[in-house]
C-alpha cells in the first residue's frame, strides 16, 4: 500500500510541514462553521468566513507543496464551512436549535455507523486477501433474520447474535467456494448471494412470520448503561446523552476497530492477509496458503458483516422486515473504498456516512425532499474519491483476481 | 477448449492460462461461448431444482407450484393451436395463423401479453450488462441507469402536451436514451481516465439515482404531481406521448409496440458488435486490452463508448416502461424495481449474445409474471412466497453461471467418456 515518501523529523519542523498547516486549516473552517450553531450561535458572519479563508489559503499553500490530498481537502472543506456558515446565518435560531442537537446527533451518528462499520471492517479483510465483497448487503441481511429468528426461539440475545454470524458465514462459505475453488467471477459471485440473501430471508421470512411481521419482546442485544451524568458540570450530561446508554454492539464495534487494525498491520497473520491480496503468487512462493488464507478472510468477513445486519433487528429496532437493510451494505461497502481499505478509514467514513444519515432524520425541518436528496451523500463522496479528484483511493493490487495454484 | 463457439463471430482467442489473466470477465466470457447452449441450459434447469427443492422443504409441492406458475406465464397460450388469421400490418389482408391472436381477452392470452410486458426492459437490461460485457466491463448500474431513462421519459411525456403524437414518443425515448448514455458514460470516462473501477462506480450510480429519484418525486419534489401534494407520484404522461397498445385492451395494461422496439434492439446489438468497427473494437478491448492497444485501437474510447451504448441500452427500457403501460412513475416505483439487477442474470444467462439475452428475458419475463400475486392461487403456493422464490432462482442462475467451468469440466468428461470419440482420436497415431 501506500509508501511514506520519507521519514519526517519530529518537533517544530513537523508542525510547519504543509500537511500539518493543511490539516490546521480544515480545523480553522470547521470551527469557523461551528461557531455559528448551537450552542454558541453567533450571528455573524465574520466567523465562518474568516476562518474558512484561512482553511482555503492553508490548502492552497500545501497544495503548492505537493500535499495534494490533504491540500485539496482543506480547500474544499473551506469552501463548504463558509457556505454552510452561511447558509447557517440564513436559517432561524428555532430551526437550528431543534435542528443541531449535538449530543442526539453524534448518538445517532453512533447508532447509524456501527452497523456501516461492522461490514465495512468485514470487507476490509476479504478485499485485502483479494477477493471483492460485494455481497456485504446480502450477508448484513442475512444476519439481521436469522439473528432474530434464532433470538426470538431460544428466547436469548447471545444465539441470536451467534446464529446471525453462522448464518453470515455461511453465504460466505458459499462465496468462498464459488470465487476461490471454482473461479468464478467474484462480482458476479457477489451479486447473486445478494439475491439470494434477499429470496432466503424474504421466503422464510413470509414463511415463519406470515404477514404479521415479527412479534414484540423479541430479546434484544442489551445497551450499556454508564453512569456519566455524576460527572460534574454540563459535560457530565452532555457525556451522558452521547455514551450513556449505547448498545453493546456500538462497544464492541470500537474493539473491533482496534483490534482489526492491530490484527491487520500488526500481527504476521495480517502480513499473510495483505500479502495474498497484493501478489498471491510471491505469498505462495514463502508458503502461505492462498486459498486458505482467502477463505478465513472471506468468512470474517462475513460473521462481521452478518454481526452488522445483527444490530439492526436485534439490537437497533427489535424487528425485520423484507430487505431492511436497504443497501446500508453497499454504503459500508463505500465507506471501504472511501477509507482507503483501511480500518480508522473505514471508521471515519462510517462515521461521516452515519452523521449525514443522522442529519437527513432531522433535515425534514427545513425540507424533506432536500433532506431525501442529502441521503446520496455517501454515494457522490465515494464516487468523488475513487475518481480521484481529492487523493484516489488505491485498492489492493490483486483484487478480484482468482489464483491458480501451479 | 475445442468447441467451436456457439455465437458465430469470436476471433480466436486462447485462454489466459495462468495467475492474471487480463480480465475475470474476458476470461468468463471465453469459457461461457465454449460452454455453446449447453450450460444456460443445464443452469436453468439446475436453478429451479433447487429453487423445487426449497419449495419442498418449505412443506409445499414443487410439482403442483411450477405448474401453476407457468399457467400463470401464459405461455400456454402456445399450446392452443389452430387454424385462424391474423391481420397484416398496414394493410387490411388477413392471413393463416396458428394461434389465435384475436381473442386478446382470454386468461392465456392476456397472461402472455404481461409476461411479454415484462420481457422488454428485461432485454434491454440485458443488452445493457451484456454488451458492457463484451468490453470486459461489468455494468452493475443498469438499474440506475434504468432509472433515469424512466425519469427522463415521464418527464419529457407529461410536458409539452399536445405535441405531435409520433414525435413526442420518439422526443421522450431518445432524450431518455441520451440521458441513460450520459450516466453510464460518468462510470465509463472514468474507467477510461483514472481507471476507477466501473463495478464501484456504477454501484454508487444505481444509489445516486435512487435517491435523486426518490427526491424529484418524493414530496416536495421538482417533477411530483400538480394535483395532490401528499401523493409521491409524477404526473401522467400525455395521451399523445403513449405507447400504442397492438394487442389486447390499452385500458388493461395490453402489449405495447415497444415489445418490437426490443426485439430490433436485440438485432441492433447483434449487428452493432458484430458488423461494425466500432463492435470489433468493443470485442477486442473485451478479450484483451493490451492486445487491442497494441493494435492501434483507443481503449479509452471503447470503454467510454461501451458503457455509454450500454446506458442508453438500459434507459430505453425505462422509458418503454414508462410511455408503454405506467404512464407515471413513483417513488414507490424506484424504490421496488428490480427490473435493471434482473438484467445482470438475463445477460449471463444468455451467454451475453443477442438470442440468449433475448431468451433468457423471456424466462425471467415469464417467471415475474407468473409468480405475482395477480397469478398465483394462494392455495397452491403464496404469492408472496413465489416472488422470493424467483429472487432464489434468479441467485441460482447466477451462482451456477458464476460455475460453468464445473458444468463444462463435467460436460467435456461426459464426452471424453464416449466410445466412438476416444476411438477416432486414437486412429491417426
Amino acid at each position: 500500500m501506500s509508501i511514506r515518501a520519507e521519514r519526517v523529523p519530529g518537533g517544530w519542523v513537523r508542525i510547519v510541514e504543509p500537511r500539518s498547516i493543511a490539516i490546521g486549516g480544515m480545523v480553522l473552517s470547521l470551527v469557523g462553521f461551528f461557531v455559528v450553531l448551537p450552542p454558541l450561535t453567533l450571528r455573524t458572519w465574520v466567523w465562518p468566513v474568516t476562518l474558512g479563508f484561512f482553511g482555503v489559503a492553508a490548502g492552497i499553500w500545501a497544495v503548492s507543496r505537493g500535499v495534494r490530498r490533504v491540500g485539496w481537502g482543506a480547500v474544499v472543506l473551506g469552501i463548504l464551512g463558509m457556505t454552510l456558515g452561511l447558509l447557517a446565518l440564513e436559517s432561524s435560531v428555532g430551526k437550528l436549535d431543534v435542528v443541531v442537537v449535538w449530543s442526539a446527533l453524534l448518538a445517532s451518528m453512533l447508532r447509524y455507523a456501527t452497523p456501516l462499520t461492522f461490514a465495512a471492517i468485514g470487507g476490509m479483510f476479504s478485499e485485502r486477501s483479494g477477493v471483492v465483497n460485494i455481497a456485504l448487503e446480502g450477508m448484513m441481511l442475512s444476519g439481521a433474520f436469522f439473528g432474530i429468528l434464532a433470538a426470538q426461539k431460544s428466547d436469548s440475545w447471545v444465539f441470536g447474535l451467534l446464529a446471525a454470524m453462522a448464518a453470515g458465514a455461511t453465504l460466505a462459505l458459499i462465496h468462498a467456494f464459488f470465487s476461490i475453488n471454482l473461479r468464478a467471477d467474484q462480482i458476479v459471485i457477489g451479486t447473486a448471494i445478494n439475491f439470494l440473501a434477499l429470496g432466503v430471508t424474504g421466503y422464510f421470512f413470509v414463511d415463519v412470520y406470515g404477514d404479521q411481521g415479527t412479534p414484540e419482546g423479541i430479546p434484544r442485544i442489551p445497551d450499556v448503561n454508564l453512569p456519566l451524568d455524576k460527572i460534574p458540570t454540563g459535560l457530565g450530561e452532555f457525556l451522558d446523552d452521547v455514551f450513556g446508554s449505547l448498545n453493546l454492539m456500538i462497544w464492541l464495534s470500537f474493539v473491533l476497530l482496534v483490534v482489526s487494525y492491530v490484527v491487520m498491520f500488526k500481527t504476521p497473520i495480517g502480513l499473510r492477509i495483505r500479502a495474498v491480496g497484493e501478489h498471491p503468487r510471491a505469498a505462495d512462493t514463502v508458503g502461505i496458503s492462498v486459498y486458505g488464507v482467502r477463505y478465513a478472510s472471506v468468512i470474517v468477513s462475513g460473521i462481521l458483516a452478518a454481526a452488522g445486519g445483527a444490530y439492526l433487528s436485534i439490537g437497533f429496532l427489535g424487528s425485520f422486515n423484507e430487505n431492511m437493510t436497504a443497501g446500508r451494505g453497499f454504503i459500508a461497502l463505500a465507506a471501504l473504498i472511501f477509507g482507503a481499505w483501511r480500518p480508522f478509514g473505514a471508521f471515519s467514513a462510517a462515521l461521516l456516512f452515519g452523521f449525514s444519515s443522522a442529519l437527513a432524520q432531522r433535515l425534514p425541518e427545513y425540507s424533506g425532499s432536500a433532506a431525501t436528496l442529502f441521503q446520496a451523500l455517501p454515494y457522490v463522496l465515494t464516487l468523488i474519491a475513487v475518481a480521484g479528484v481529492i487523493g484516489r483511493s488505491i485498492p489492493p493490487a490483486a483484487i478480484g483476481r482468482p489464483y491458480i495454484k501451479q | 477448449m475445442s468447441e467451436s463457439p456457439a455465437s458465430a463471430t469470436p476471433p480466436p482467442v486462447t485462454p489466459p492460462s495462468n495467475g492474471g489473466p487480463p480480465s475475470v470477465a474476458a476470461r468468463m466470457a471465453f469459457y461461457q461461448r465454449a460452454g455453446g447452449i449447453v450450460t444456460p441450459i443445464m443452469t436453468a434447469l439446475l436453478a429451479f431444482l433447487v429453487g423445487g427443492v426449497v419449495v419442498a422443504a418449505s412443506g409445499h409441492n414443487p410439482l403442483t407450484t411450477y405448474r401453476e406458475i407457468f399457467n400463470g406465464t401464459g405461455l400456454n397460450w402456445f399450446f392452443q393451436v389452430g387454424s385462424h388469421d391474423i391481420g397484416l400490418p398496414f394493410s387490411d389482408a388477413r392471413v393463416w395463423f396458428p394461434w389465435n391472436v384475436n381473442d386478446a381477452q382470454s386468461e392465456a392470452a392476456f397472461n402472455l401479453q404481461q409476461t411479454l410486458l415484462v420481457a422488454t426492459p428485461l432485454v434491454f437490461t440485458g443488452l445493457a450488462v451484456a454488451f458492457a460485457f463484451r468490453c470486459g466491463m461489468f455494468n452493475i448500474g443498469g438499474q440506475g441507469q434504468y432509472i433515469v431513462g424512466a425519469m427522463v421519459s415521464v418527464w419529457v411525456g407529461s410536458s409539452w402536451v399536445g405535441m405531435n403524437h409520433g414525435l413526442h414518443i420518439v422526443l421522450a425515448v431518445v432524450l431518455a436514451a441520451f440521458a441513460g448514455a450520459l450516466w453510464a458514460g460518468i462510470a465509463g470516462f472514468l474507467k477510461a481516465t483514472v481507471g476507477a473501477h466501473e463495478v464501484i462506480t456504477t454501484i454508487m450510480l444505481n444509489w445516486i439515482a435512487y435517491w435523486i429519484g426518490n427526491y424529484a418525486f418524493g414530496q416536495g419534489g421538482p417533477l411530483q404531481n400538480d394535483f395532490n401534494e401528499s401523493v409521491p407520484v409524477s404526473n401522467d404522461i400525455a395521451e399523445g406521448a403513449k405507447l400504442p397498445v397492438f394487442w389486447g385492451d390499452a385500458l388493461l395494461q395490453g402489449l405495447h409496440v415497444g415489445f418490437f422496439v426490443a426485439i430490433a434492439a436485440l438485432v441492433v446489438y447483434w449487428l452493432t458488435l458484430n458488423r461494425t468497427t466500432l463492435g470489433y473494437e468493443v470485442r477486442a478491448v473485451g478479450f484483451n486490452p493490451e492486445a487491442a492497444r497494441y493494435g492501434g485501437i483507443s481503449v479509452r474510447r471503447s470503454y467510454f463508448l461501451a458503457m455509454a451504448i450500454a446506458g442508453g441500452f438500459a434507459a430505453i427500457g425505462g422509458a418503454l416502461d414508462i410511455l408503454g403501460w405506467q404512464f407515471r412513475l413513483g417513488v414507490i416505483d424506484i424504490q421496488s424495481s428490480q427490473i435493471g439487477f434482473i438484467g445482470i442474470a438475463v445477460a449471463l444467462l444468455g451467454r451475453n449474445t443477442a438470442v440468449g439475452v433475448g431468451l433468457s428475458a423471456l424466462l425471467f419475463g415469464a417467471l415475474l409474471n407468473g409468480t405475482s400475486t395477480r397469478n398465483l392461487d394462494p392455495e397452491v403456493f403464496q404469492p408472496e412466497l413465489a416472488g422470493n422464490l424467483t429472487l432464489m432462482i434468479q441467485a441460482l442462475v447466477l451462482l451456477f453461471v458464476g460455475a460453468d467451468v464445473l458444468i463444462l469440466i463435467f460436460w467435456q468428461r461426459l464426452r471424453r467418456l464416449r466410445p466412438g470419440r476416444s476411438a477416432a482420436r486414437e486412429a491417426p497415431s
